[in-house]
């Protein structure tokens, strides 16, 4: 069997005297898509941010394509380079057109030629319905739209593994189906990719494994219609309860 | 206004500060004398602008190898800011030919230059700084994750983001400096706009001439006021993350 995209072992993180990131046990294969869901403050912003070096872990390993990539000695930009974070409040950069947020870090970080990086950018921006929008700035968009953007800029540099997180808890109801869309296009392009979620519709879907990430542990782990709809753990079974009570799941 | 009119010594006033012949025959010098002011104020401004900078990335950038960089530009800070500029005119302009160094400027102008660029070079810094802190983690950790170095993800996201933000109050500085200018005539700079003035006022104890250099601060600094309140409305809504 080939070697994980990502592999997660024993990593812990504490912010001051809060553990947020338990022991965390994870391996993410070649074209697979992980969810994460858990309740707020259950670290999965903190496990995508470790992994994506934005964080420093205090314990464990982290390997890309079989390197590790926590070590101090590694490179952070390199190993950024080969990842894409794409964050719940779109982090667009406002100062920038919708076309240059997309190449800035493939003509920057990739190297790659400026008309080419154009090219790329423009038809992936046509790929997430953003076709014409390219010379206005992000905040003329939508949310829905700003947040296309993110997963075009994030994607531009052909990532080995894609980062969600939680993309589409800032939006209004009616643009989430927009952005999980264009998550759902790049899951049947076989991007790899490790998300962090509320949408449990979303998660089904999407998903090849569900893990469940309660109080910095990940409880759970398997197909979603097992984690979702038979989970064995009573942690999980009161959070499905839960989100199914406030009309959620 | 009506006041003022009606006051008893406004006829004595009238004729010491707003003598038509008097300002007749003494403005073309101060404009002439102005130049000079102007040219002052377009070198300091451009060191100011680059220093100001400068001392304000090393307070920013955390790395710990910096942290005596850091000490020293808070130190400079903290002193240039806090001297009044009238006194580190004085301080520099006597002080530094007192050394009698070679090597060193002995030109009042230039060293009228040089105080000046200290003092805003420290006021400018602290402007700059607080456009970078205004910029969103967000940003920083968005470049970042593109695969930008840091230093790229300050070059391209964070600083451009932050002069932006700053350029009412950075234009604001500039009006500032603009007037100070006029304090190096203190240590003798001949040929500068307000010592020409003074030189005139003295001459005959009629005040008309200040009242000419003062309309010549003004040319510059009321439309330097107006471009100020055009930047501001803009800059603030561009803002998402």
């Amino acid at each position: 069997m080939a070697a994980p995209v990502l592999e997660i072992r024993g990593v812990t993180k504490a912010f001051g005297d809060l553990d947020v990131l338990r022991g965390i046990d994870l391996e993410i294969a070649e074209h697979e898509a992980v969810a994460v869901i858990g309740a707020s403050g259950s670290g999965k912003s903190t496990l995508l941010r470790c992994i994506d070096l934005l964080e420093q872990i205090d314990d464990g390993d982290i390997f890309l394509d079989g390197e590790v990539i926590t070590d101090p000695s590694v490179d952070a930009p390199d190993v950024r380079r080969r990842l894409a974070l794409v964050f719940q409040a779109y982090n667009l950069f406002p100062h920038l057109s919708v076309l240059d947020n997309v190449t800035l870090g493939i003509v920057r970080a990739q190297g790659v030629e400026r008309a080419a990086a154009q090219e790329t950018a423009r038809s992936l921006l046509a790929r997430f319905g953003l076709a014409g929008r390219e010379g206005d700035d992000p905040d003329r968009l939508s949310g829905g739209q700003q947040q296309r953007v993110a997963l075009a800029r994030a994607f531009a540099a052909h990532p080995r593994a894609m980062l969600l997180d939680e993309v589409t808890s800032a939006l209004d109801p009616e643009l989430v189906g927009e952005v999980l869309a264009a998550v759902r296009d790049l899951k049947e392009a076989g991007v790899t990719m490790l998300i962090a979620t509320h949408e449990m519709g979303f998660a089904r879907e999407v998903a090849d494994r569900v893990g469940f990430l309660h109080e910095g542990r990940l409880v759970e782990l398997g197909p979603p219609e097992q984690v979702l709809e038979a989970p064995e753990r009573p942690e999980t079974q009161r959070f499905l309860r839960r989100l199914l009570e406030a009309g959620r799941a | 206004m009506a006041l003022i009119l009606t006051s008893p010594g406004w006829p004595e006033v009238r004729e010491k500060f707003f003598d038509v012949d008097e300002f007749r025959d003494t403005f073309p010098d101060i404009a002439r004398a102005f130049w000079l002011d102007i040219r002052v104020f377009c070198i300091v401004e451009v060191a100011v602008l680059v220093l100001g900078l400068v001392v304000a990335l090393v307070r920013t950038i955390e790395a710990p190898a910096l942290f005596p960089l850091r000490l020293l530009a808070i130190v400079y800070t903290d002193l240039f800011r806090g001297i009044p500029v009238i006194l580190l005119v004085y301080l520099v302009g006597f002080g530094i030919p007192a050394l009698d160094l070679s090597g060193l400027p002995t030109e009042p102008v230039v060293l009228g230059g040089i105080a000046l660029a200290l003092s805003y070079t420290a006021y400018v810094s602290e402007v700059y700084r607080a456009g970078l802190r205004s910029v969103h983690r967000g940003q920083r950790d968005a470049a970042l994750a593109i695969g930008l170095t840091e230093r790229q993800a300050m070059r391209h996201v964070i600083l451009p983001q932050a002069v932006r933000r700053v350029g009412p109050p950075l234009l604001n500085d500039f009006i500032a400096l603009q007037k100070d200018v006029a304090l190096i005539a203190i240590i003798g700079v001949a040929g500068e706009a307000f010592r020409v003035a003074q030189i005139d006022a003295a001459a005959d104890f009629n005040y008309t001439p200040l009242i000419g250099a003062a309309l010549l601060y003004l040319a510059v600094t009321i439309p330097l006021a107006r471009l100020l309140e055009r930047w501001a409305p803009g800059y603030s809504g561009r803002t998402v993350a």
